[in-house]
């Protein structure tokens, strides 16, 4: 994130005044902007999704629209065909598309840079083609399949933009949590140290591979999640939606905003769906700006509008605990005996027990106990 | 008895023969130096130990398990840390995450953990960083935990690879020209460091072209030319050996002093 640490209490006070606002803000705007506020929480929540594979991990994949698509039409079709209540199909469709995602991914996970995109545009015009065709008759051809159960939430049923609105920003909400304690972790450092350098990640003892097609089927798995939720706002569900122009949308958003960078992608999705709205009147402009914006992002700021801050760790309590350098160890050797063995730093745990070797492989869970 | 045993390890790029039948052994807490002019394919030999290359031919044993094969991160899993000759950094994190990321292979969250900070993945990270710590102290680098890795001095550089290898918890460490860009005073902090290294009790195999710092901590020699072995021995035959100095032919200056 790029605030390393706010303090306290006005972090607080800010989430909370940020925390009323967006309660508020569907009676402040009324239907139509809210509907906006709607479409720029899909791409944002998408654009996080994609973040995890472009951001963190550095894999060039352009076909997130086949994801979104599968879960869509897993709710499209077990509504529609088997009368299954919508929000029942929101894991299903998660599921659906992560396995897909692992089925396509795996023989291409290996494939680098330039090459992938190419094999992950055609992974979404196969889907999209495949849908156009009717694939196992049940996806309704181009016309696609209209939904007619709204969501029903222990009765309460989501129909209106305000409702939509809550439902989409708290599972937004949720998504920022997730993926921010998710890029704070063993597994988010992972996707960074592939980015940087996959030889050198897979040399330290990382499963590139692993993580790779990790990375692809949680993207793919919330991308899925948030096709349901766009199946049932959008109502009709047809191929058109899943364009590959569609992807390149969320791969801009997320490049413009700023490659792993949470805020970035909010930004990137809140300039790509939100200013071509404000702007109505420029509409035949629109994609020579767009164009023209993307150049100027690529030449002057190629790392985002806001590029990933640092992750903060706490190492206060381990700094100054071990001798630092062999001139501060072999200095403290030589005047009081601070350590029982000579090739140990003085004064740490491996040196206070120098029967055992220092650094088997148990070392890290021995020191934890 | 030997940590690490090569038999009869082959490997060639098109019509090149990078490593021709090289065997050889690293004795358990030795410092092993592998020598030899430009291209002789030492750094081959590393990666074929590590696993970045298959070999055609041959095995190498590890521990008396036959690691041939195996993927690079498993076999830092089983207990064989590297550097790289051309510094193989994460450029844009700091020295703690790049220490860290030696620690990952001793981890365990798995996904779920890592998204929910369970508790278990939060004492996990604690130690983690530790022994990231720890490490960096131990290579001199500690104050320097902030810094983007591609912000530190060459030398430096090269000891952070060293503290993200150890972090990995190594019986054997490989080092490919460790004193490769330091100066003077780097590099007899160096010559210290690996011998405080084999003091801990890990057993290192190095590739060096510095002499003075490979006759001045190696206890034993493997001279490679064209890809095949053609001396082995203490420092103090090695010096003696024609082969070796014709093979270095004008640096015979440099095995004498
Ligand atoms: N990936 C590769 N592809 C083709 N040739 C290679 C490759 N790696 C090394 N070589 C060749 O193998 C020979 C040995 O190289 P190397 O092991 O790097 O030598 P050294 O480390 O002893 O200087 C060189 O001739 C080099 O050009
Ligand atoms: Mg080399």
């Amino acid at each position: 994130m790029i605030v390393r640490r706010l303090p306290k209490p006005a972090g607080i006070m800010g989430l909370g005044a940020l925390f009323i606002l967006m309660l508020a803000l569907p009676r402040i705007l009324g239907p139509y902007w809210t509907n906006l506020l709607n479409d720029m929480g899909i791409y944002a929540i998408l654009g996080l999704s994609l973040n995890i594979i472009l951001g963190h991990c550095g894999l060039f994949h352009m076909g997130h629209a086949a994801f979104y698509a599968v879960g869509a039409y897993v709710t499209a079709i077990l509504s529609t065909r088997f009368a299954v209540p919508i929000l029942w199909t929101l894991p299903l469709s998660g599921l659906m598309s992560g396995v897909f995602a692992l089925v396509v991914a795996r023989p291409i996970i290996h494939l680098r840079g330039d090459y992938l995109l190419v094999v992950t545009i055609g992974i979404v015009e196969i889907v999209r083609i495949a849908l156009v065709n009717n694939i196992f008759g049940l996806t309704g051809g181009s016309n696609g399949l209209l939904i007619i159960n709204p969501i029903s939430i222990f009765g309460f049923q989501v129909f209106s933009p305000a409702h939509f609105y809550y439902l989409i920003w708290s599972i937004g909400a949720v998504t920022i949590l997730l993926f921010y304690l998710l890029q704070n972790s063993r597994f988010g450092r992972a996707l960074n140290y592939i980015k940087q350098d996959e030889l050198a990640a897979e040399g330290c003892g990382v499963n590139t591979s692993h993580y790779k097609l990790a990375s692809f089927v949680l993207g793919a798995v919330w991308a899925g999640m948030i096709g349901t939720i766009f199946a049932a706002k959008i109502e009709t569900v047809s191929p058109q939606s899943f364009s590959y122009s569609e992807s390149v949308l969320l791969f801009a958003i997320v490049i413009l905003g700023g490659a792993g960078s949470i805020p970035g992608v909010l930004l990137g999705a809140f300039l790509i769906t939100g200013l071509p709205e404000i702007f109505r009147e420029l509409q035949s402009y629109r994609l020579l700006f767009f164009g023209a914006a993307m150049v100027a992002m690529m030449i002057f700021r190629p790392q985002g509008l806001i590029p990933p801050g640092r992750r903060f760790y706490k190492v206060r309590p381990y700094l100054g605990r071990f001798p630092c350098g062999i001139a501060a160890r072999s200095g403290a050797r030589r005047g009081i005996s601070l350590s029982a063995s000579p090739g140990y730093p003085a004064g740490t745990d491996a040196g206070a027990d120098a029967g055992k070797p220092a650094r088997g492989p148990g070392d890290m869970i021995e020191e934890q106990a | 008895m030997s940590i690490l045993r090569l038999r009869g390890l082959s490997k060639s790029f098109g019509g090149l023969v990078a490593v021709d039948e090289v065997s050889f052994e690293v004795s358990r807490g030795g410092i092993v130096g592998l020598i030899g002019p430009n291209g002789a394919g030492k750094t081959t030999v590393f990666n074929l130990i590590t696993g970045n290359y298959k070999p055609d031919e041959g095995e190498v044993i590890f521990e008396n398990k036959n690691i041939t094969g195996l993927l690079p991160h498993k076999i830092v899993e089983m207990g064989i840390a590297r550097t790289f000759q051309n510094i193989r950094l994460f450029p844009e994190m700091s020295a703690l995450e790049n220490v860290l990321s030696g620690c990952h292979c001793r981890m365990r969250s798995g996904l779920l953990a890592s998204m929910f900070h369970l508790p278990g993945q939060r004492r996990e990270e604690q130690a983690a960083l530790e022994t990231a710590v720890k490490e960096l102290a131990f290579v001199g680098l500690e104050e320097q935990y902030d810094n983007l890795a591609k912000n530190l001095s060459y030398g430096r550089q090269r000891l952070l690879e060293i503290a993200r290898a150890l972090a990995s918890g190594p019986r054997l460490l490989i080092l490919d020209e460790p004193a490769g860009g330091m100066n003077d005073q780097e590099t007899q902090d160096l010559i210290g460091l690996i011998r405080e290294i084999r003091g801990t009790g890990i057993s290192v195999l190095l590739i060096e072209h510095d002499m003075n710092l490979v006759m001045k901590i190696c206890d034993y020699l493997i001279v490679l030319e064209y890809g095949a072995v053609i001396a082995t021995g203490l420092p103090s035959e090695i010096k003696k050996n024609g082969r070796v100095i014709e093979a270095y032919l004008g640096a015979d200056n440099l095995l004498e002093n």
